[in-house]
């Protein structure tokens, strides 16, 4: 076995460079097939990350999914806000320990702006129930002082380069225009958090007052023509919020949680939704996992695609390469040796094409993972293979192997019908 | 009497779809250390003849034995097992392969059989590449930069490794000039005589004949195909 491993070595280096493209495209497939892979787990990971230590989140009703995706990881947006006399009515329940309401539909330069109060920085608590931390400065103040401060994301102060003290105007809605802009009320960052690697890095925290300020001479979705006030008008005004967008919920007793969640879905004086972030998770990637499984067959077909050419490029090759067949046949090697020898040439092929895949794989995380840290907010993480990944390398290692036994079984038969005296 | 390296006998062969017989032999062996001149034009069944002489092929009838035993009575591997240890072959040209060292090369065929490896020993690809006259700064170099001479007389080194019993030769000359066709048939023959390798050497060259022991014409031997 080794003198025909030695022998297809050699005579595979010695058409190297038809070869060469070969190992290209299955390398470029596995890195393909590793790729999805990596980014489906860090992506479950990050989720996963993103809250924990939330019994219930509660808004307005409509699916638990899209619940989850706004209020956690401020995708798309909510149908309806709720009252905030809702929320006191929840936090009076005598199983609930803390409410956080949390106020969203404004952003800055691209990144999300949420309302909330003091209550965040005290319960909000994401991967391992890590709690946040201010990397600078310190949380929004209190009314009225602290009324146009901001606490900004590491990931906002980081791309924005904003240090304290900075003032920044936001946006109403997603900032597409300018005239929306809420440039009469500028606010200063008091506070930097350290990363977190969660949506909190992408998300600019004001309080619920300084909400109710920037939207006071506005009404649906637009400025109130010839009803302007200033910064220090508004701040004189009634700032208590009447609603918000969503509420996250932590109780004293997780035993408690679907006997409030019931009746959070019972509430009377509007309809409510209460969903468990874990559950929606779950519920999340079923929907996700559709996406995941056509990416996945896609780039199995990829694979299927390059061991195809594998097939081709060594079948190619075969008609010249009788010569070669008839001389190790008189040497003493028999048909079932030239079928080895082939079939341990695509599997030395295929095998160089999985390694260069893979190290293509992990120098590319190693090289993008910042800017794919940054751009969408996903933390790849450079680990070695786990056994999702060896079955994948293995399933194309064994492809190639099938693949490679039909060039082998050709050069049998050709072995056999040539002999001594190969018609070229 | 001693028993026959190479023995032929009544052997018939038609290529599958044939409407002829392609081969029919009555009688054709070769004694330990015999030298055999096969003369023949191209086209009478040499080839195949060599397949069936080196068990690579099976005939239709008759029997074709090597050290008295008949290729019809192994199986595949066993042939293959039987060929390697006990037979040598050199081919017309390109013998080599051109991705392997010429000593690699010429180690070849103790690759695939454990007990012509054991009894060329070590050191015998030297040895023989030593008695070709070919400069050892070539020993290590890929078979292809060779010239077609060399390459000739490392193939003869290559089917003499290991002292077979006999040894089979398809024009390995046709693609030499006078001079390399002299030095080359001198090389074969002093190496079959001091490894005790009967030579079957089949060729068109009549000139090459006198160096033999014998000399057999193939279409006298062959009447397959003749009218009747």
């Amino acid at each position: 076995m080794t003198a025909l491993l030695s022998l297809a070595t050699r005579s595979a280096w010695n058409r190297r460079f038809v070869l060469a493209l070969v190992v290209l495209s299955i390398a470029l497939s596995t890195l393909l097939l590793l790729g999805i892979e990596r980014i489906r787990q860090d992506l479950r990971a990050n989720f996963s990350q993103a809250v924990s230590g939330t019994d219930l989140i509660v808004g307005a009703r409509t699916g638990p999914v899209q619940l989850l995706l706004y209020s956690v990881f401020r995708i798309g947006n909510a149908t309806n806000n709720i009252r905030v006399s809702s929320i006191e009515a929840i936090a009076r329940h005598r199983a609930v320990a803390w409410t956080v309401p949390l106020s969203l539909g404004d952003s800055h330069r691209g990144f999300a702006v949420l309302g909330t109060t003091g209550a965040y920085f005290q319960h909000f608590r994401y991967g391992q129930k890590q709690a946040l931390v201010l990397a600078q400065g310190r949380a929004f103040g209190e009314m009225p002082a602290g009324l146009y401060e901001a606490v900004v994301g590491a990931d906002v102060a980081r791309r924005l380069g904003y240090t304290l003290g900075q003032r920044i105007v936001l946006a109403h809605g997603d900032g597409a225009m300018r005239e929306n802009d809420h440039a009469d009320k500028p606010f200063t960052v008091v506070g930097i958090l350290a990363p977190t690697g969660t949506p909190v890095d992408r998300t600019v925290h004001i309080s619920l007052p300084a909400i109710e300020a920037l939207h006071i001479d506005w009404a649906a979705g637009t400025r109130l023509p010839g009803q302007t006030l200033s910064a220090e008008q508004a701040a004189a005004q009634d700032l208590t919020p009447r609603s918000v967008t969503a509420a996250l919920v932590g109780l004293k007793s997780r035993a408690a949680v679907f006997s409030v969640q019931r009746e959070v879905a019972a509430y009377r004086d509007e309809p409510l939704l209460g969903i468990l972030p874990g559950v929606a998770l779950d519920e999340l990637w079923d929907v996700v996992g559709l996406g995941e499984r056509g990416l996945q067959a896609m780039s199995a077909l990829v694979a299927a695609v390059s061991l195809a050419g594998l097939v081709a490029v060594i079948l190619a090759g075969l008609n010249e390469r009788r010569r070669e067949l008839a001389i190790l046949r008189a040497v003493g090697a028999g048909p079932r040796q030239v079928l080895a020898l082939l079939a341990l040439e695509g599997l030395l092929v295929t095998a160089a094409g999985v390694l260069l895949g893979a190290a293509a794989c992990w120098g590319a995380v190693a090289l993008l993972g910042g800017w794919v840290q940054g751009q969408f907010g996903i933390v790849l993480r450079l680990l070695p293979p786990g056994s999702a990944e060896w079955q994948l390398m293995a399933a194309v290692l064994a492809g190639g192997l099938l693949a490679s036994l039909l060039p082998g079984w050709r050069a049998y038969r050709l072995s056999l019908a040539d002999g001594l005296s190969p018609r070229t | 009497m001693t028993a026959a390296a190479l023995s032929l006998r009544g052997l018939r062969y038609r290529w599958p779809g044939a409407a002829a017989d392609t081969l029919a032999i009555d009688e054709l062996s070769l004694l330990p250390g015999d030298t055999v001149f096969l003369r023949g034009p191209s086209g009478c069944g040499k080839s195949t003849l060599l397949s069936l002489a080196a068990g690579v092929v099976l005939p239709d009838a008759g029997e074709a034995q090597l050290l008295g035993q008949s290729w019809a009575g192994l199986g595949a591997s066993a042939r293959d097992r039987h060929r390697a240890a006990h037979l040598g072959y050199i081919f017309q040209q390109f013998n080599l392969l051109p991705y392997l060292s010429v000593l690699d090369n010429v180690r070849l065929p103790l690759r695939f059989s454990p007990a012509r490896a054991r009894r060329a020993g070590p050191g015998a690809a030297e040895a023989l590449l030593e008695r070709t006259g070919l400069p050892s700064t070539l020993w290590g170099q890929r078979a292809d930069r060779l010239s077609v001479g060399q390459q000739q007389r490392v193939a003869a080194a290559r089917a003499l490794i290991g002292a077979p019993e006999v040894v089979i030769a398809d024009e390995p000359t046709s693609a030499l000039d006078e001079p390399l066709r002299e030095a080359f048939m001198a090389l074969l023959l002093d190496s079959c005589a001091q490894a005790g390798s009967a030579l079957l050497f089949v060729s068109h060259d009549a000139r090459l004949a006198e160096r033999f022991a014998r000399v057999v014409d193939l279409p006298t031997l062959n009447h397959a195909g003749r009218p009747a």
